[in-house]
């Protein structure tokens, strides 16, 4: 199953230069461009593993992707993301974020029923890669 | 493949390709901010015309590979260096070589860290910094220190060796430094040499070109010399250059800030009543002939070579 998150996610995975062009625009737009990586794929993890810090002064992309293909080295089986972080006052926010990399099989989430008082049923989804420990997933 | 030779233009006009790119802009006004210099400004119009003509070269299909732009700038302080980098800068983004044209400028200390796994996160900062630009090292021969076998330069100087090499299209490295410093930093590091394509030189300014560039630094700041104090001028370039530590245009630079302040302080100790504008703008001989320049240089190096010469 295709983890589907952040922007382009339907699109086919991006190039280097795609990834150029777009880490280009948040610069231009004056944001801090950063990469992260996860072995954890569920879409409420938020808090995905800092790749360096973000790259507040770099005016090129090109200093972008040669992070992530530095990253690509060590965490190639692993998710990895380009994220856009906007300072300015009013939006401290996230302005965008992108899967650049992918583990090759991505085994996708099964939904958990949990029965509780009554006949109420709660629901939820947990990735199958989560199963094993950090580090052993996604082999 | 069949595709990209359809859309290929069969011919390539180089004197519009001149004019649009903006690069006579770049060289007119090197030719026109720069004094003197003229080996380097023939050097420059070289390698403009190469950069130009292999541009057109590739979009006819005859080449693909990024030619190697890495250049080592050699020459005394004061001579330029770092003026010509920045135009460099404009003159390979408007040839589209870099996509922004910005200049960094890092000496070893920027480079190289203090401690071990200190170097190389910092020399890749700094790498970053300067991608789709100019990285411009000054004293680059600093990097090597072949005194101390465990120096971190050698450090920052492979990382420098490896992303010249595989990041050619995001980034130009211009090594600076004197001329004999440099050979010998070049044949220790062999690595260097055979990537960078471009050597120019950058000779001293002579007495005149220094002269004018007296004029023109005054000009831009609304001063001016009187005749007497111009010929006053003449004499110290004369001076400054046989004492220790010149440093071509930046010494001039310098003399000329001090002239400003004991015109300032003349002005103020000795002026009465009203002042005007030519006052306040005019340098005198005076304010040049106090320097210690004409009195054979600074105490110390006085000093110094009277005890040689015992």
């Amino acid at each position: 199953m295709r983890l589907t998150q952040g922007q382009f996610s339907y699109l086919p995975d991006l190039t280097d230069e795609d990834i150029r062009v777009q880490a280009q625009y948040a610069i231009d737009k004056g944001w801090a461009v950063s990469v992260e990586f996860t072995d954890d794929p569920h879409p409420r993890n938020t808090y995905w593993e800092m790749w360096g810090h973000p790259m507040f002064d770099n005016p090129d992309a090109a200093a972008v992707v040669y992070e992530v293909n530095e990253c690509r080295k060590l965490h190639g089986g692993k998710y990895i993301r380009v994220i856009a972080f906007d300072a300015s006052p009013g939006w401290e926010s996230i302005r965008m974020s992108f899967i650049v990399n992918r583990p090759k099989t991505e085994p996708g989430f099964r939904v958990v029923r949990q029965e509780g008082e009554g006949r109420v049923v709660r629901y939820t989804i947990e990735s199958y890669a989560v199963r094993e420990p950090e580090g052993q997933r996604y082999a | 493949m069949t595709e990209d030779a359809q859309t290929r233009p069969a011919t390539v006009d180089l004197a519009a390709a001149y004019e649009e790119s903006g690069v006579r802009e770049v060289l007119e006004e090197l030719d026109r901010e720069m004094i003197g210099l003229a080996p380097v400004k023939q050097r420059i119009r070289e390698t403009a015309a190469l950069l130009l003509v292999d541009k057109a070269r590739r979009e006819l299909g005859l080449a693909s590979e990024t030619p190697t732009l890495h250049m080592s700038f050699t020459g005394n302080p004061g001579t330029g260096k770092t003026t010509v980098a920045l135009k460099m800068a404009e003159l390979l983004r408007k040839l589209g070589y870099v996509r922004k044209g910005h200049l960094v400028t890092v000496t070893r200390d920027d480079l190289v860290g203090q401690y071990i796994g200190h170097t190389a996160p910092k020399t890749k900062e700094v790498l970053k910094k300067a991608m789709g630009g100019v990285l411009f090292i000054d004293e680059a021969y600093y990097l090597y220190r072949p005194e101390n076998e465990r120096d971190y330069g050698q450090e920052a100087i492979e990382i420098l060796l490896q992303v010249m090499e595989n990041n050619r299209d995001d980034l130009v490295v211009i090594l600076a430094g004197y001329a004999d410093r440099m050979d010998r930093f070049f044949e220790s590091n062999p690595g260097f040499r055979s990537r960078i394509a471009h050597h120019i030189e950058f000779p001293d300014y002579s007495d005149p070109e220094l002269l004018r560039i007296a004029d023109i630094m005054l000009g831009q700041q609304n001063y001016t010399f009187d005749p007497a104090a111009r010929a006053a001028m003449e004499e110290y370039i004369a001076l400054r250059r046989g004492q220790p530590h010149f440093a071509n245009a930046r010494s001039i630079r310098n003399a000329l800030d001090r002239a400003r302040l004991r015109q300032a302080n003349r002005l103020f100790s000795k002026a009465k009543g009203p002042l005007t504008a030519a006052d306040l703008s005019t340098l005198t001989e005076a304010d040049l002939r106090t320097s210690r320049v004409f009195r054979g240089g600074l105490d110390v190096d006085r000093a110094r070579r009277a005890e040689a010469a015992e």
